[in-house]
């Protein structure tokens, strides 16, 4: 590698006029003045307060865009991520359970009929793919839920970090998830 | 670099005589040892032969100056025979020739200083460790780090980021002196619990492909910045990690994590940010 950095150079430098007018007048630079240590730039910084600072910073948000973020970012790790499908899911759930459990609650009072009884008989009546649609929506995320908890049971307990490990335990979650949800919709 | 390596093994090989190696072989180093092409006469004598491999890259553009302008893609064809491998090379490239008014930080060049770290292509990672990838023609897209605010086109604020990183106290903190006076020693197993942290350039990579960081950038530490926390509670010469805990000890700090591990899965250094914050929790759970 080195040996062709210098390769590099050398072109360059043959090449280039720029390096040859540079090292011509290096020397009459020298003879006009003494060497110089100190540098001046004709830029200058100011001191300021941290409040000063603040304050300017979030003057400049105000103009600044943010850089875009959900839009861009991987879809397989943006989109499919187990963490907020653990969250989707879950909310779905115990959302699910208020739901029911109000309705159950208010059912006398509205008339409906929410028991056991009359719900399997409405349930039975349904044809076969729409009562297995109806378990499956009900089946994946209850699946989901319980193999990707027991993975973030492991990540808590400081296991399966390795790269490839995130990427592949992701990949088999979402699989055994939809077989097992399948299975329970339509073979149970 | 494979194509210069097999031109340079077969001019070994054939036993050539030393001038007449060295020109042959600086001819491509020239090509792919700068992110631009001295001159045409040079490329006519490259080893990828005459068909010019095009690639365009769609780059986020927005300029401080006419702020009310929305921030655009704008897209830059460069014949991948006359560009370095990697995208920073190209991203030099573009600078030089096709236009000087892209904005980019950069500086190393090789994976140490953290300065040209971007979007590409949907995930974070530093552009000098990118590399362009040659076997398909799609566009790559390049945007700044995502969800900071923008400076100017590649470059993001990252203020925020650095007094977070100030905040942690990221230096040694000792009330007792050395025992022989002169240094902390420390053994050979303590040592080694800081290799995978020590490593970390700080490049926001990881804390920004974090979607919680996304929305909780204010209070929430971050991925880096947990594993610099981290670097210092499994440092055996530290004593105040009874402070750095409690510091940690709050809803937002610490425990916005949720394990969703974009972290580890985009650091540039191979690093295990996710790794780290775990173990912090469980030192919090068990302490």
């Amino acid at each position: 590698m080195i040996t062709q950095r210098a390769g590099t150079t050398a072109l360059r430098r043959v090449a280039g006029k720029s390096n040859g007018f540079f090292t011509t007048n290096v020397a009459k630079l020298a003879l006009a003045q003494p060497l110089s240590t100190t540098q001046t730039r004709p830029v200058a910084t100011q001191k300021m307060t941290f409040a000063d600072e603040t304050e300017l910073l979030a003057k400049q948000r105000l103009n600044r865009p943010v850089s875009p973020h959900l839009a861009i970012y991987d879809k397989q790790q943006t989109w499919f991520g187990g963490s907020i499908w653990q969250r989707i899911t879950g909310s779905a759930f115990s959302g699910g359970m208020y739901i029911f459990a109000t309705a159950y609650l208010v059912a006398p009072l509205m008339g409906w009929h929410l028991e056991s009884a009359s719900l399997a008989a409405s349930f039975g009546a349904l044809p076969l793919a729409v009562k297995g649609g109806l378990k499956f929506l009900a089946a994946w995320p209850f699946t989901f839920h319980a193999f990707n908890g027991v993975r973030h049971i492991l990540f808590d307990i400081g296991v399966g970090f390795k790269r490839q490990t995130v990427v592949k335990t992701g990949w088999y979650i979402w699989g055994a998830s939809l077989v097992s949800g399948l299975y329970l919709a339509f073979f149970f | 670099m494979a194509a210069l390596r097999s031109s340079a093994s077969v001019m070994l090989g054939a036993a050539v005589s030393r001038p007449a190696l060295r020109s042959a072989a600086a001819a491509p180093a020239a090509v792919r040892g700068m992110a631009q092409l001295a001159n045409g006469a040079q490329h006519s004598t490259t080893a990828s032969g005459d068909q010019p491999r095009l690639k365009t890259f769609q780059i986020y553009r927005w300029n401080p100056d006419t702020p009310t302008e929305k921030p655009r893609m704008q897209s830059y064809t460069l014949d991948l025979n006359k560009t370095g491998p990697m995208v920073l090379d190209a991203l030099i490239r573009i600078k030089n020739e096709l236009d000087p008014t892209l904005t980019f930080r950069r500086s190393c060049r090789e994976g140490i200083c953290g300065s040209c770290a971007m979007n590409i292509n949907g995930t974070n990672t530093l552009a000098c460790l990118c590399r362009i990838p040659a076997e398909s023609n799609a566009e790559m897209k390049i945007y700044p780090l995502p969800h900071t605010y923008v400076v100017k086109d590649l470059v993001p604020d990252l203020t925020q980021f650095y007094k977070q990183y100030k905040s942690i106290k990221p230096y040694l903190q000792r009330d007792t002196p050395a025992e022989d006076g002169k240094e902390y020693r420390q053994s050979k197993a303590d040592r080694k619990k800081l290799d995978g942290l020590y490593e970390c350039i700080l490049c926001a990579c990881c804390s920004t492909s974090c979607p919680s960081y996304w929305w909780n950038s204010e209070e929430y530490l971050g991925p880096a910045i947990l594993l610099q926390s981290y670097r210092w509670l499994a440092d055996s010469r530290d004593e105040k990690k009874a402070e750095r805990k409690d510091a940690l000890n709050n809803s937002m700090s610490l425990y916005r994590c949720h394990t969703i591990l974009n972290c580890t899965r985009t650091c540039p250094k191979g690093l295990n940010p996710g790794l780290a914050i775990a173990q912090i929790k469980k030192e919090m759970a068990f302490s």
